[in-house]
C-alpha cells in the first residue's frame, strides 16, 4: 500500500531550497515560544481583567447597606421602631432587588475580629445593618439612590445608607484600563512576533539566495518558492506557539485559582483545587491553542510576504 | 523562436558602454545557432537574455512567442520552463542528489513523481550516471557534474535549449556524445543555442553562428541571415 502510493507523491519533506539548514530549527521556535509565553500572559490578564470589571459592575455596585442607629427606639412615624421604618422604606422601593437585616447574631459574627467573642454580651450600641441587593441595572443610577438616603433619613433620622457603587465603578475602570493595556502588549507581542519571523526569513533568503535564483531560473513561481518559505516557517512558528502556551498552561492555572476567590464567593479558598481548576475561565481554554495557532498563522503570513516581496527583485 | 531588435543590455551599477549593443537577430523554430566570440564579448550575457535572468535595457525581445517586455511574472515563470540551460558553471543545487536536481524542472513544473521517477532514471542512464543518481553535486567530477547539468536542462524537453560552454568539462567522447543528443533535440524542433570556444567541436558539425565582438553582433545577426542563408543551413549540418 506505501509503496504505490510513494512513486505517485512528491517525496516526504522535500526540501528543493535547502531551507532545513538555512532556517535553523532551534533559534526561531524559541523565540516564537517565548512570545506566545508572553502573550498567554496577556491574554490571561485581559480575560481576568475582563471578568473582574463585570464582576465588580454587576456584584459589587449592585449591592449597598444601610445602617441605622438605635434600632430599637421609637420611629418619627409612631408604633413602630426606627429599624421597622428604614425596612418599610426599603420596601417601598422598586430600585432593589433584595433586601434583609442582619440578625443580631450575624452582626456579632463580623465584629468578632475586633470585640472578641463577647461581643454579644457587652450589649454595645449597635446599628442595624440591612444589606440591600439593587435591581439589575440601578447602579447606574445615582439620583435614585440619593432620593431613597433622602427618605431612609426622614423615616429614620440618622440612618445612612452606605454605597459601593462608586468605588466598585472606580475599580471596575481600573480593571478596564488593565484590560486595554493586556489587549495593547498582545497586540504588540503579535507585532513583534512578525518582524521576528520577518527577520528570520530574510536571513533564510540570503542564505538561499542561490538556490532560490537556480529555482526561479528553473521556472518556479513566486508562489512555489513563497510557499516552500512559508510550509518550514509555519511549522517552526507553530513548533514555538505550541511550547510557548503549553509553558504558559501551570501559570495560568496559578493565577486563576488566585483569581477565583474574587470571581466566585460560593467557592472557598480551601476548596478541592481539581474543582478549582474547573473554574478557570473557560474561555482561557480556548485562548492557548488559539495562540498556538495564531503564532502558526503569523508564520505563514509574514514568510508569504516577505519572500514574495523579496522575489520581486528578481526579473 | 527567437527575435531581437535592437537589443541592448546594461548590467545596473555599471559605467561605460552597455554589455551588448544594437542587437538584431532572428533565429527560427527548431533553428541551430553556435555562439561564438573571444572571452568577455558577452556570450553569456547574451544567453541570461534568452534564458530571461535579465531584462533587456533597451531594445525589443520575442521568445516562443512573446514579447517579454510586455509578459507579467507569471507568464515568464511558465516561458522558462520552456527553456532548458546548461550553465556554464552548472549551478547545481549542493544540497540535492543528482537524482533530485535533475527530477527539479518536473517538480516545479507539478509532474506526478511516478513519470518523474521514470523520466529522470532514464536520462540518468542516458548520461551515464545511473549509478551515481544518489551523490550530492560537491562529490561528483567536474565532467559528471556537467552530464547532470545538461540531463537537468533537458529533462522537461524544451522548446528552447541554450548551452553555455556545456562541452569544457567533457572528454572528446563525451562532448561528441552531447552533440549527438542536441542534433536529437534540434532534429525534434528544439530551438538550440550553443555557445562555445572549442573550434574542433565547432569545424565538426558546421552550423549557422551567432558571433559576437565586444557585445556587438558581427555575424549571424539579422542582416546576415537575411540574405544568404535564408534557407539553407538553419539546422545543424552533418
Ligand atoms: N553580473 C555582471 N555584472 C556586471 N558585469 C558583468 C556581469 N556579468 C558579466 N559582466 C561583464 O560583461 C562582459 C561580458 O561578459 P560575459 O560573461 O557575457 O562574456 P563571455 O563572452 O561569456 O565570456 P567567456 O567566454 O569568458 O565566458 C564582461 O566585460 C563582464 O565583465
Ligand atoms: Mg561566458
Amino acid at each position: 500500500m506505501a509503496e504505490p502510493r510513494r512513486r505517485w507523491l512528491r517525496p516526504r519533506g522535500a526540501d528543493d531550497l535547502g531551507l532545513r539548514r538555512a532556517l535553523a530549527d532551534r533559534a526561531l521556535p524559541l523565540l516564537v515560544a517565548s512570545m506566545t509565553f508572553l502573550a498567554a500572559l496577556s491574554a490571561a490578564g485581559f480575560v481576568a481583567a475582563s471578568a473582574i470589571a463585570r464582576h465588580w459592575q454587576e456584584g459589587a455596585a449592585a449591592s449597598l447597606t444601610v445602617l441605622v442607629p438605635r434600632p430599637g427606639e421609637p420611629a418619627v412615624e409612631p408604633g413602630r421602631t426606627r429599624r421597622d421604618a428604614a425596612l418599610a422604606v426599603l420596601g417601598g422601593s422598586p430600585a432593589l432587588a433584595e433586601f434583609r437585616a442582619l440578625a443580631d447574631s450575624e452582626l456579632a459574627d463580623l465584629l468578632r475580629p475586633w470585640l472578641g467573642a463577647d461581643a454579644e454580651r457587652m450589649s454595645l450600641p449597635l446599628p442595624a445593618v440591612i444589606a440591600v441587593r439593587l435591581a439589575h441595572g440601578a447602579g447606574e443610577r445615582g439620583a435614585d439612590l440619593d432620593a431613597l438616603a433622602a427618605r431612609l433619613d426622614a423615616a429614620a433620622p440618622g440612618a445612612l445608607l452606605e454605597r459601593q457603587d462608586v468605588w466598585a465603578r472606580r475599580l471596575a475602570v481600573l480593571a478596564r484600563s488593565l484590560q486595554a493595556c493586556a489587549g495593547v502588549v498582545l497586540l504588540l507581542v503579535g507585532a513583534v512576533a512578525a518582524a521576528l519571523v520577518a527577520v528570520a526569513t530574510r536571513a533564510g533568503l540570503a542564505a538561499r539566495r542561490e538556490a532560490i535564483e537556480i529555482v526561479h531560473l528553473l521556472g518556479a513561481t513566486d508562489a512555489y518558492i513563497a510557499a516552500g518559505f512559508a510550509r518550514r516557517v509555519t511549522w517552526l512558528a507553530g513548533l514555538g506557539g505550541t511550547a510557548g502556551a503549553i509553558a504558559a498552561l501551570p501559570i495560568l492555572l496559578a493565577l486563576g485559582l488566585l483569581a477565583l476567590p474574587f470571581l466566585r464567593r460560593d467557592i472557598g479558598a480551601a476548596a478541592d483545587p481539581a474543582a478549582l481548576a474547573g473554574a478557570v475561565p473557560p474561555l482561557l481554554w480556548l485562548v492557548l491553542p488559539a495562540l498556538a495557532a495564531a503564532a502558526a498563522a503569523i508564520g505563514w503570513l509574514t514568510a508569504q510576504a516577505t519572500v514574495r516581496a523579496w522575489l520581486r527583485g528578481l526579473p | 523562436m527567437i527575435r531581437m531588435q535592437a537589443v541592448g543590455l546594461r548590467y545596473p551599477g555599471r559605467e561605460g558602454p552597455e554589455v551588448l549593443r544594437d542587437l538584431d537577430a532572428f533565429v527560427p523554430a527548431g533553428g541551430f545557432r553556435w555562439l561564438l566570440g573571444p572571452s568577455g564579448a558577452g556570450k553569456t550575457s547574451l544567453l541570461r537574455l534568452l534564458y530571461l535572468a535579465v531584462r533587456p535595457s533597451r531594445g525589443r525581445l520575442d521568445l516562443l512567442g512573446t514579447e517579454i517586455g510586455a509578459a507579467d511574472r507569471a507568464a515568464l515563470a511558465l516561458l522558462r520552463r520552456r527553456i532548458g540551460v546548461v550553465f556554464q558553471d552548472f549551478r547545481l543545487l549542493d544540497h540535492l542528489t543528482a537524482f533530485d536536481n535533475v527530477a527539479l524542472p518536473l517538480r516545479i513544473a507539478g509532474r506526478p513523481e511516478g513519470q518523474i521517477r521514470a523520466d529522470v532514471t532514464e536520462m540518468l542512464r542516458w548520461v551515464g550516471l545511473h549509478s551515481r543518481r544518489n551523490v550530492h553535486p560537491p562529490a561528483l567530477s567536474g565532467g559528471e557534474q556537467q552530464r547532470v547539468a545538461i540531463a537537468r536542462a533537458v529533462i522537461n524537453r524544451p522548446s528552447l535549449l541554450l548551452a553555455d560552454e556545456p562541452t569544457g568539462n567533457l572528454d572528446d567522447a563525451q562532448a561528441e556524445r552531447l552533440m549527438q543528443l542536441l542534433k536529437e533535440l534540434n532534429r525534434l524542433g528544439t530551438t538550440v543555442v550553443v555557445a562555445t570556444h572549442n573550434a574542433a567541436l565547432v569545424a565538426r558539425h558546421p552550423a549557422p553562428a551567432l558571433e559576437l565582438e565586444a557585445g556587438q553582433l558581427v555575424a549571424g545577426g539579422r542582416a546576415a541571415d537575411d540574405g544568404r542563408r535564408a534557407d539553407r543551413g538553419q539546422r545543424v549540418d552533418g
